[in-house]
């Protein structure tokens, strides 16, 4: 069973992680990000966390991700502020599995 | 809908009926699977929305507090004391079964290991602080990754299995149903024709 975590994200962000016990990979590009992803995927990690701003680049491997148990890709932010792509991601899953997206918008309405 | 490419024998029939008799009750079955994983799946979803929305928060906080330390004194001693943690973080990972799919399940496997792997006379102490924060936001991320592997994996699930109510619903029950009346009116046909036959036999035989 897979059992360590990985981040990937651009070095000055991700450099926090380390300290606490997390394997820190550095990508600059979507394009590094991307093989990181493909080459930590193949080996025994259960969750990549990602720098939003580079998972933004590469939304078909995270797609391909989402199918396997293993391992869990999660976007994070590494800026001062939230982009707001996880939250894309959510909704993006409760669009496809109910056809609208009911927990986004019952906030609208209130 | 298009009648299928059978005899129309009353054993094909059979065989056709107990075919729709699978399918309404598979169905009726995939139809509440479907309604059960939409009603975990609202909860779920809701649960990773705030767990996120909370991660989310404190992580920025952390790695901002992070970002000051670096940029309050030297960024060299800092990476340097972080160079080599003593800590490392693993996780028992198992699988759970929700209606019917593996998800997985974590838990953080804390090896131990001093968090402050470094002197404290050279770095601030905006450091230590901010890695605290770090440290207790990790827990939550584990736990966000969790919920957000199963939200995934359970929209993918509705999703496959939404289309194969439809299937069942739209086309193979509709199939099914009119080539057994089509059938059934065929042996009627023949039924009837028969029996004219026999009468008229009868008529010249008398």
């Amino acid at each position: 069973m897979p059992n360590k975590i990985a981040v990937i994200g651009d070095k000055d962000s991700v450099l926090a992680f380390k300290a606490v016990g997390v394997e820190v990979f550095d990508a600059a590009t979507a394009s590094e990000a991307q093989s990181l992803l493909k080459k930590l995927t193949a080996e025994r990690y259960a969750v990549v966390f990602i720098a939003e701003s580079l998972a933004e680049q590469i939304p078909e491997a995270l797609a391909k991700a989402k199918l396997q148990a293993y391992p869990a890709v999660v976007p994070i932010p590494t800026g001062k502020e939230p982009s707001g792509f996880g939250m894309q991601g959510i909704k993006s899953d409760v669009e496809r599995a109910i056809g609208v997206d009911v927990i986004f918008n019952k906030e609208d309405k209130q | 809908m298009a009648i299928m490419n059978v005899n129309p024998t009353r054993m094909e029939m059979k065989r056709l009926q107990g075919r729709l008799k699978t399918a309404t009750r598979g169905h009726k079955l995939l139809k509440d699977k479907t309604d059960e994983m939409v009603r975990r799946f609202i909860v779920l979803a809701e649960e990773n929305k705030r767990l996120r929305e909370q991660t989310e928060k404190e992580l920025c906080a952390a790695l901002t507090a992070f970002a000051d330390a670096r940029a309050t004194s030297d960024a060299r001693i800092i990476d340097e004391a972080i160079l080599m943690p003593s800590r490392k973080v693993e996780l028992n990972c198992t699988k759970r079964k929700v209606m019917g799919i593996d998800v997985p399940e974590m838990e953080v496997d804390d090896h131990g290991g001093e968090l402050y792997p470094y002197g404290f006379l050279t770095v601030t102490p905006k450091l230590d602080d901010s890695l605290r924060g770090l440290n207790d936001v990790l827990l939550k991320l584990v736990q966000l990754a969790q919920t957000e592997k199963t939200c995934n994996m359970l929209a993918v699930e509705i999703e496959k299995n939404k289309r194969r109510v439809n299937a069942l619903e739209n086309i193979m029950i509709p199939q099914l149903t009119e080539t057994i009346k089509y059938i059934k009116m065929k042996l009627d046909e023949s039924e009837r024709a028969a029996t004219v036959r026999l009468m008229k036999v009868k008529d010249i035989i008398n």
